[in-house]
């Protein structure tokens, strides 16, 4: 057995292992960098939310009327429905590739806290589409009759509305992430879920186009992003672990 | 930390309705690899997904280090590499990207270390060409690569030979002596016999229920 | 782990035929229950001085709401427990709670608007207990597609768990945040029914929701047994209780 001693015996070869072990931040940015990397490789998945964005809002002034008072007043909805279709679109991939070819698997194999990556892959989520949307509102906002004063509302409350999409958003994609043909059904389990930061996305959106001040609504879509870091990475976990068994 | 041992003890899985395991029990220790062989469907792949704690066993428990795996998964994970069916790639990275992000989030690497694994499973060629322009022998390579980069005593394997020509199954059969003489362990499903020494391997035989 | 060992063997047969002895200890009283309560309600109550005799729906939309939220809690707490202790039967519960819930979550919407006509002069009018009752069945009905979507049983069971659990973390909130919304676009609306209701009203209301909440344990219990069996069709007691 003495030649045997690499592995077995005392302390050896996993000690020094454990403290070549990166830390959990750089775990994390690791798992951040290679999510946009793949996003990048695959442009055309990247830009297709943000198209079906444009293509939803300009539906409403062909649908309802090309007068811009009149825009003005339904602008909150068009944007935020948009937005939350937009969000949704790309959530039905965020776990489903990575099931698909066993990478996730070895995620969850490494030893490594499971939690820690999904919450990295979900802020890729984020960055990828919530962030983008985010800039992208306020343009959709102009083209709706909205004032330029209005522009920073706007950007604050879909850039905090789409943070607890992508976690609540993450969930339903982790329970989905085996099943095929998923989207209507990720929908169905995740817009009922959601719909808190619907109500006041618009609502600060609405008090931000009349001029009025929107840090209530703002502060309780701030406290859902809240609420939801805390909790919907656990069930995403869960939700990973039991797909995967 | 007690000797490198794996055990199982009287396992009982069910796939919905399917007694898939029923009560198996096996030991390997260091400088030993367990083949494990049967016809399709006896639970090959069952077992080793049992071992590494995707699939819970409504019965019996694994050891590992004299230890149930289960009071401490992640230390246990951190110890042992599990190769699946297909090997576990992005298509759209290179075989190095790919071996940068699945061994990076276990593991510091360095370029040196990636360069000389990428070398020793004859990949030096290919290893910056995008996964989905390589060969399944290929592909199968980058994730032996990845194997060796893990480092770690325990080694699951699944059909570890599919796909390969002679010279990469006798590449596998190499890598397993190596794995086994420094002390590590390997637990393999196979079909077709691994070119091994015969030594140190052993054979426990899954029935169909 | 002798646990889960336990609980797949041992159990089922316990849980079915204990969950047969309980059904008439819930049946028959709830039968009596809803019997009284709906004579209370619908001939011995006074008319109300507003609504006239319109209001007499709330003897069953009242208790169906309360049940629609009641099963969901059973289902949300069954699917935890399913979840953190690998309980099958808690799982069976959950499953065997979802419709009953779904149920009175559509008698709840139906009968409100069927209460609306008269009240508002329309069926619909974004009252805001019947928009939160309306997400409600939705959530129902995501839990029960989700349940649907998966070929393997073990693996709807707990992915549809986490999906309860969720829910039952969420469900306030959306309520709550649907009163908000409500308060600042109708405040002028309101829900007529909660004033002070004189005991002629009342007791039978009361009479009402316990035997509606009888009932429901009573299906609730049948449903489990159903599921059971099921699940342990394949079990030589079921065939034992079957054949004989």
């Amino acid at each position: 057995m003495s030649e045997v001693s690499a592995w077995s015996a005392a302390l050896p070869a996993a000690v020094p292992e454990r403290r070549a072990a990166p830390s959990a931040l750089a775990v994390a940015r690791l798992m951040l960098e290679r999510d946009l990397r793949l996003a990048f490789r695959k442009a055309s998945q990247l830009i297709q939310p943000l198209a079906f964005f444009v293509i939803v809002t300009t539906l409403f002034p062909l649908a309802v009327t090309p007068s811009l008072p009149e825009l003005r007043r339904i602008a909150p909805g068009v944007v935020w429905a948009a937005a939350l279709l937009s969000s949704l679109l790309a959530l039905e991939f965020l776990f489903r590739d990575d099931a698909q070819d066993g990478t996730l698997e070895q995620f969850a194999l490494s030893g490594r806290a499971l939690t820690g990556l999904l919450v990295a892959k979900t802020a890729a989520h984020w960055l990828l589409t919530g962030l983008p949307l985010a800039l992208m509102a306020p343009i959709a906002g102009a083209a709706l009759g909205v004032p330029q004063a209005a522009m920073p509302g706007i950007l604050a409350s879909v850039g905090l509305g789409t943070v607890t999409l992508s976690l609540i958003g993450a969930v339903g994609a982790a329970l989905t992430m085996g099943l095929r043909r998923s989207g209507a059904l990720l929908s169905l389990l995740t817009l009922p879920l959601v719909i808190p930061v619907l109500i006041f996305g618009a609502r600060a959106t609405q008090l931000a186009i009349k001029g009025e001040s929107y840090s209530a609504p703002l502060l309780l879509l701030a406290a859902l992003a809240v609420l939801a870091t805390t909790l919907a990475p656990l069930a995403a976990t869960a939700a990973v672990h039991i797909n995967l068994e | 930390m007690s000797e490198a041992t794996l055990e199982g003890e009287k396992i009982h899985l069910w796939r919905g309705e399917r007694h898939v395991l029923r009560g198996v029990s096996f030991r390997v220790t260091g400088g030993e690899c367990l083949q494990l062989t049967g016809p399709n469907g006896a639970g090959k792949t069952s077992l080793l997904r049992t071992i590494c704690g995707l699939s819970y066993p409504e019965a019996g428990a694994i050891h590992w280090r004299g230890e149930d795996v289960r009071r401490d998964l992640p230390a246990f994970h951190a110890e042992m590499a599990y190769l699946g069916h297909e090997p576990p790639l992005k298509m759209e990275f290179t075989a190095r990207e790919n071996l940068t992000y699945w061994i990076g989030v276990r593991r510091r690497l360095t370029r040196a270390e990636l360069d000389q694994k990428l070398e020793r499973v004859g990949g030096e060629r290919w290893a910056d060409r995008p996964v989905h322009t390589l060969s399944a022998g290929q592909k199968r390579r980058v994730a032996l690569a990845g194997l060796l980069l893990m480092n770690v005593p325990l080694w699951l394997l699944d059909e570890p030979t599919t796909h390969l020509d002679v010279d990469g199954q006798r590449l596998v059969g190499t890598l397993l002596d190596e794995h086994l003489a420094g002390g590590g362990l390997a637990v393999a499903a196979v079909h077709h016999a691994l070119m091994m020494s015969e030594r140190t391997l052993r054979s426990l035989e899954l029935g169909v229920v | 782990m002798t646990w889960t060992w336990f609980h797949r063997l041992a159990s089922p047969p316990y849980l079915y035929r204990t969950a047969g002895r309980l059904i008439a200890w819930f049946a028959w009283p709830a039968a009596i229950l809803i019997v009284a309560g709906l004579i209370g309600g619908l001939w011995l109550a006074p008319p109300d001085y507003q609504q006239g005799d319109a209001y007499r729906i709330i003897y069953v939309h009242a208790p169906s709401a309360w049940l629609s939220l009641m099963m969901y809690g059973v289902m949300g707490i069954a699917g935890g427990i399913g979840l953190i202790w690998r309980i099958k039967a808690a799982h069976a519960l959950a499953a065997s709670a979802a419709p009953i819930g779904a149920s009175f979550a559509l008698v709840t919407l139906v009968t409100g608007s069927l209460w609306g006509k008269p009240m508002w002069g329309t069926y619909w009018a974004w009252d805001p207990r019947l928009t939160s009752e309306l997400f409600l069945l939705l959530l129902y009905l995501g839990y029960m597609g989700l349940r649907a979507a998966f070929e393997d049983l073990q693996r709807a069971d707990r992915a549809s768990a986490v999906l309860a659990v969720v829910g039952l973390v969420d469900v306030p909130i959306v309520h709550y945040s649907v009163v908000w919304w409500n308060s600042l676009h109708q405040g002028a609306l309101v829900f007529i029914g909660r004033k002070a209701m004189p005991p002629s009203m009342l007791i039978p209301l009361m009479v009402m929701f316990l035997g509606f909440t009888l009932y429901s344990v009573a299906v609730l219990l049948m449903r489990l047994r159903a599921e059971v069996l099921n699940r342990e069709r394949t079990a030589r007691w079921v065939r034992e209780e079957v054949g004989a």
